[in-house]
């Protein structure tokens, strides 16, 4: 059975060649897959260099983060490992890049600066894994509630807690703010 | 009530009279939160058709509402805002609880769901199923307009 035609891209030896040009002393792991997409696995100090060749390569051109996503290999080390799934829409091809991270210093530098469609993955990922993304504009929650603790898909979370649940907000406003508003509002009415 | 012999009038008290009120113009929030909210809103359309109970105008606004529906599993996260819907409620007011996720949690004993919605609001009819089937939910509206009708004024 002939396999759809791919351009060269998808042959991860060939992008690793093409990435060690543009970031030298980059080191490199191309892993087995048992689909069609290419995985490599780098550093995460060269992440940022790395997501930047394979974005504006002209031979790579990997443009669009369809996904960024975390796997907790509890109680392995390192702990953690990072999943960028990249699509080459010039090249007809997909990219699956990879980062580990120990447990005792998960962080990361953010690519929102390279693809912005990291901006809410990256989120979310800190939101239930706890992965820092160090230089992310806005490093918020995104699914769990603002004040939540803990990160619900590491593997050493439990599934149940026994925790009443909050029936009320905190206070969106500031005191000054809430003060202004009564102030307003006492003018308006006379 | 009675009939009276020579003039066409009925009477009867002002409880009895502000009881069949209220429980003859039940008017749901729109509240559906998850699957159950699709049987929710079968059971206002024309197959089930709850107007025939008096309970089909379901209202955007919590203010013009009377009967808050907890259609589908409640998460921690959304918590506050239901209670914050049923505040805003002008009383009297009364809460359902439909389905299995909406009552006890349902099949989610995890971290992100509220084990039971009486733990927001209080409930008044808790309706059993996952998710209920639209004459379930009719026969809990029933029962609610039953407990209206025995509600003392003062």
């Amino acid at each position: 059975m002939s396999l759809p035609t791919l351009s060269n891209v998808s042959d991860s030896t060939r992008i690793v060649a093409s990435l060690q040009q543009e970031v030298p002393g980059a080191t490199f792991e191309a892993a087995p897959t048992v689909d069609l997409h290419p995985t490599i696995y780098t550093r995460r100090e060269d992440l940022p260099a790395v997501a930047r060749a394979l974005r504006d390569r002209p031979e790579l051109r990997y443009a669009l983060l369809a996904e960024l996503t975390a796997v907790d290999y509890h109680p392995r080390e390192p702990r953690f490992e990072l999943v960028y799934i990249l699509v080459s829409l010039e090249h007809r091809g997909r990219l699956r890049l990879k980062v580990r991270l120990p447990d005792d210093d998960a962080r990361v530098q953010t690519v929102t600066g390279v693809w912005p469609a990291a901006n809410w993955l990256e989120r979310e990922v800190w939101d239930l894994f706890g992965i820092v993304f160090d230089g992310h504009p806005d490093p918020r929650r995104l699914l769990m509630p603002e004040d939540w603790e803990g990160f619900p898909l590491r593997k050493d979370y439990p599934v149940q807690i026994k925790m009443t649940p909050r029936a009320s907000e905190p206070l969106q406003v500031t005191e000054q703010e809430f003060r202004a508003n009564l102030e307003r509002d006492r003018l308006t009415r006379g | 009530m009675g009939l009276e012999a020579e003039i066409p009038v009925l009477t009867t008290t002002v409880e009895k009279m502000v009881q069949w009120a209220r429980r003859s113009s039940i008017w749901p929030v729109t509240f559906g939160l998850a699957c159950c909210a699709i049987e929710m809103m079968a059971m206002s359309c024309s197959r089930y058709d709850i107007a025939r109970f008096g309970a089909e105008v379901f209202r955007g606004s919590p203010r013009q509402s009377d009967l808050m529906i907890v259609a589908g599993r409640l998460s921690r996260k959304m918590a506050p805002a239901l209670r914050r819907v049923y505040d805003q409620m002008p009383e009297p007011k009364w809460v359902i609880s439909m389905g299995a996720c909406a009552s006890i949690g349902g099949v989610f004993d995890n971290y992100a769901l509220v084990q039971g919605v009486g733990q927001i609001v209080p409930v008044d009819v808790y309706v059993p199923g996952c998710p209920p089937r639209p004459e379930s939910l009719i026969y809990g509206i029933v029962q609610l307009q039953r407990k209206i009708a025995q509600q003392k004024l003062a």
